[in-house]
Parts: C-alpha cells; sequence; structure tokens
C-alpha cells in the first residue's frame, strides 16, 4: 500500500534564483525570463542546464516551449496550471518523479512579463466569468478577493487596520532584502489613505505587478550531496482544489484547499501546524496570510491577523513571515508561487544577511492559486 | 439607452432557461431532479449527486447580501456604471449564492452589511439580455 511518507525527504531542491532583473522589463519576452533563471537556478546549483531532463511550468508556456528555448530534450514534462501556486505544487510533483526515476534533474520555471505584457496573450474559456461575473464589473482579483475580505471581516470583526498591518510587518522585511521592488518605511496610515480600488483594499493592500522570472532545481537525495550549495530537504508536500469561481466556495472565509494541502504536508513530514520558524505565505492582498494561516491551522479562525498586529511575524518576532518583502512589496508577476519557495530556500542555507532567520531548521511554504481556490504546502528543512 | 456594461459572452446553450426567463422577469435557477438541489451556475450535472436530470425552479428573487465591496474605478472598459458601485454576492433564499450588483443603495461601506435582505431587480439592457441586480428589500 502506498504510504505518503515514502516522499517525504527523498529529493533536495539544490538551485534557486530569480530572473537578472525584476521590475518593469519592457526590453525583454517572457520566454527570456524563463531562460534566464532557469540558467541561473542551474548555475547555483553548480549543475549544467544539459543536465536537466525534466521541465515543470505553469501559465503561458508548455513545457515543451521552455525545453527548445534552453536546448533541452526533456524526458518528463509537467503543465500542471492551477494559478499563481502551480510551482509550489509542482514541487511536489518534481519530487515524485525524481522518486521513480522519471527524471534526474527536475527544473520549475516561471516568467511572467506581468506589467509590461510582452508577449502575453489571454487564452481561456470564459464561460462562467464572461457569463455571469464580466456584466457586474467583476475581472481582476482584487474584485474577487475583496468578497473573501469583507465577509471574514463580517464574521470575525477583522478590521481595515489590522489587515494594513500584514502590509506593513512585509515591507518590514522589504527593506532588508536589496531585490525587494519597495523598501522605503510604510505605516498603517499610509496604508488605509492610499488610493482606494476596490472596498476593503486601498492599493497598498493589493501585491504589485512586476515582470520577473524564477526558478528551482532540484535532484534526488544521494546526487544532492554532489551539488554546489547545501541541500533544501523536501520534508513535506501537499496540494489541493476547491472551488475557481467564488460562488462555489463552501465559506468564504476558510480555504478548503489550502487545509487540505498543509494536513497531507504535515502528515508526511512528521510535523504539526506550528513547529515553524519561517514561513513563506502567497500574499497578493493583505487578507491572504491571515485566512491561510486559519486554514493551516497555525492560528485559531479570526485571529490569523493576531501574527502580523503583534509583530510576531516581523524582524526579530517569533515566527517570521514573508521575509523577502512578499509580493507586496518585493516582487509578484501574477503567478507568485516559485518566489516564496526561492526564498524558503535561502533562508534554510543561511544566505540571507540582515533579513536571515537564526538557527532555522524547518521552514513553511504555502500559496494560493485564484482566489484561495487551489493550494500547495511545503515543508522544507536543511536537515534529512 | 448607451448598454453601460459587458453584455454576457458566451452565452452557454446549458443557461438558456435562465437567459430565456430573465427576460421575463423571472429569475430561473436549475434544480436536479433526482436529489432536489437546486444550485448555481448551470450544468449538465448535478454538482452534489451527479444526476443528468436537470429541471428549472423560479426564484422568489430573495436573499442576503453574502458579501460586498465598493468599485472605485471601472476594471473593463466595456463596464461604464458611474463609480462607486456595489460589487455583490447574494445568497438567495433557494441556497445558491451568485455574483451581481447592489444598487439603489449609497455605495458607502458605512451604509452596507453582509447578510442584509436584499431583491431581486430586472434590468434589460437588450432585447436579448436581462440582468438580475439587487437592491436592499422592501424599497
Amino acid at each position: 500500500m502506498a504510504n505518503l511518507r515514502d516522499l517525504s525527504n527523498v529529493a533536495c531542491i539544490v538551485g534557486v534564483d530569480e530572473s537578472d532583473e525584476m521590475g518593469t522589463l519592457p526590453h525583454k519576452s517572457q520566454l527570456s525570463l524563463h531562460v534566464e533563471a532557469v540558467t541561473n537556478a542551474v548555475r547555483d546549483a553548480g549543475l549544467k542546464v544539459s543536465d536537466v531532463d525534466g521541465i515543470f511550468t505553469a501559465g503561458q508556456h508548455s513545457p515543451a516551449t521552455i525545453g527548445e528555448a534552453l536546448g533541452i530534450t526533456a524526458r518528463h514534462v509537467d503543465g500542471t496550471t492551477v494559478g499563481g501556486c502551480s510551482f509550489i505544487i509542482m514541487v511536489g510533483h518534481a519530487v515524485a518523479a525524481l522518486h521513480h526515476g522519471l527524471c534526474d534533474v527536475a527544473v520549475i520555471s516561471h516568467g511572467e512579463s506581468g506589467r509590461s505584457q510582452v508577449g502575453v496573450s489571454p487564452r481561456r474559456d470564459t464561460a462562467i466569468p464572461g457569463q455571469f461575473e464580466a456584466p457586474y464589473g467583476f475581472g481582476p482579483a482584487p474584485t474577487m478577493f475583496g468578497l473573501i475580505t469583507t465577509r471574514h471581516m463580517h464574521r470575525y470583526g477583522t478590521t481595515l487596520e489590522q489587515w494594513a498591518q500584514v502590509a506593513v510587518s512585509t515591507r518590514k522585511w522589504a527593506a532588508l532584502n536589496p531585490k525587494a521592488l519597495r523598501r522605503e518605511p510604510l505605516t498603517v496610515e499610509d496604508v488605509l489613505k492610499a488610493r482606494p480600488v476596490v472596498y476593503p483594499f486601498t492599493v497598498l493592500n493589493i501585491c504589485l505587478v512586476t515582470d520577473a522570472g524564477g526558478a528551482v532545481v532540484l535532484t534526488r537525495a544521494d546526487r544532492a550531496r554532489d551539488t554546489a550549495k547545501k541541500p533544501v530537504y523536501v520534508r513535506g508536500l501537499g496540494e489541493g482544489t476547491e472551488h475557481v469561481s467564488l460562488t462555489q466556495m463552501k465559506d468564504l472565509t476558510f480555504s478548503e484547499a489550502t487545509r487540505i494541502s498543509g494536513d497531507k504536508a504535515f502528515r508526511m513530514a512528521g510535523v504539526g501546524p506550528t513547529d515553524f520558524q519561517h514561513i513563506m505565505l502567497y500574499d497578493a492582498f493583505t487578507s491572504g496570510p491571515p485566512i491561510m494561516l486559519e486554514s493551516l491551522g497555525i492560528a485559531k479562525r479570526g485571529e490569523g491577523v493576531r501574527f502580523f498586529e503583534e509583530g510576531r511575524s516581523t524582524p526579530g518576532g517569533s515566527l517570521p513571515i514573508n521575509t523577502n518583502g512578499g509580493g507586496l512589496s518585493y516582487t509578484h508577476t501574477g503567478m507568485y508561487g516559485i518566489f516564496p519557495i526561492i526564498e524558503a530556500a535561502r533562508q534554510l542555507r543561511g544566505e540571507c544577511g540582515p533579513r536571515q532567520v537564526p538557527n532555522l531548521r524547518t521552514s513553511l511554504v504555502n500559496g494560493m492559486g485564484g482566489m484561495l481556490s487551489a493550494a500547495g504546502t511545503l515543508v522544507l528543512s536543511n536537515e534529512a | 439607452m448607451e448598454i453601460d456594461r459587458p453584455l454576457p459572452n458566451p452565452m452557454t446553450p446549458e443557461a438558456k432557461p435562465y437567459w430565456d426567463g430573465l427576460r421575463e422577469q423571472k429569475l430561473m435557477l436549475p434544480k436536479c431532479g433526482a436529489c432536489g438541489h437546486v444550485f448555481w451556475y448551470p450544468r449538465v450535472a448535478c454538482p452534489r449527486c451527479h444526476a443528468r436530470s436537470i429541471g428549472w425552479i423560479q426564484s422568489k428573487g430573495r436573499g442576503t447580501l453574502h458579501a460586498f465591496e465598493i468599485g472605485y474605478q471601472s476594471f473593463n472598459k466595456a463596464f461604464k456604471v458611474p463609480t462607486p458601485y456595489v460589487l455583490a454576492m447574494v445568497e438567495l433564499a433557494e441556497g445558491p449564492r451568485m455574483l451581481s450588483n447592489l444598487i439603489n443603495v449609497e455605495a458607502d461601506p458605512r451604509k452596507l452589511t453582509c447578510d442584509m435582505p436584499v431583491e431581486v431587480v430586472f434590468s434589460k439592457l437588450t432585447d436579448e439580455v436581462t440582468l438580475p441586480l439587487f437592491q436592499p428589500a422592501g424599497r
């Protein structure tokens, strides 16, 4: 009988990096962002691009396109696209593929011209949003995630000031990351008084929109001992999906996909939801991370925002969250999920300078796809 | 009158009884003939028991404001409703939730509360398309 724990610690993240530049890049196509990220991450691992035989990517490009651009003939590919967390989910898919010998060196690649829209083409089935959402003004993510947020405020009494604390905490980390786009100090009042976009969000409750790429290289644990950097073990992994249209979400204040993905990852890793010293969460909106903490069982329902309000999440706090500066202040291309993996790996290797979390052993990565529709969770460790 | 919103596109065959009903000022909802589940959005199989015998019932058009937002800008060139406007998720008394706008109300978060009672208002856009909008109940 199959046992989830058979996949624990069998593969490692051995290389991570972003594209050469991040921010506003009208001179670069999405494919270039992929190629830069992959070549950088492979170099970080001390491997050659020709060593890669498994290609994983989500979004607008098929893995075949990435392989062709890199001159790789892949023997294993995966293009699962369930929103921004797809790259987190793919770490799990890569671990399974490596374990079973479907490939030996897996690369997960992201490249997105989210701001400049170079080479971006919208191609998807619009039957549900085009018919039942667009006529009322619904469309981009802020017009959806706000519904989750006002329902949470109604049910738990969460306030605009509390959501703003998430942006403030995250900006404090961004100030310590030279790669973060927004590093100037931020106050709760700045967030509340910023340009209103869609209530309950001002523009500072909403992530950045940037152009960037990122990539993660994995290999089996036995081979990882020979790579350039300290290996980061994938100790637990999980994924889940619940809905796509928000009208189909059972409880707007709780993500069932997140719960399922977390339960599976924690069980595989043999850890509990409160066993982490560092957490990376997908912060497309300030209300996201608190609701993810609640859905993962790390916070009681309605109380996730206290981690930010009480300073536990900030530099020097007891549970650092989003130490790269997050989608809110570091970078957010559209499908952000590769970047929290990169940061968790760097933290576990001890490479983060002024923002390094001391004595770190175990890190949690959790991300959403769509509007808490899909989720991926990883338990990562620098020890087997 | 100028059409101030994107027209529904595509209008799928599964939703034809819904769009036909709206033209006659009726809010129609799919209902499973096997298990009785009333659901949204229209599809060929019941999302609860997966039977294919889908019928339709007329909603009483009453429900509650399950969640809301206030739009301070338009996110679509074709959406020209003056700002601010209320984006609404309505929970119908029959059970399903749908997205719409709340109208005939001040678009001010202090004037709106989740779970307030709402009722349907039919808004004819073209000869083919009438949309179900909502307003505070008992206006």
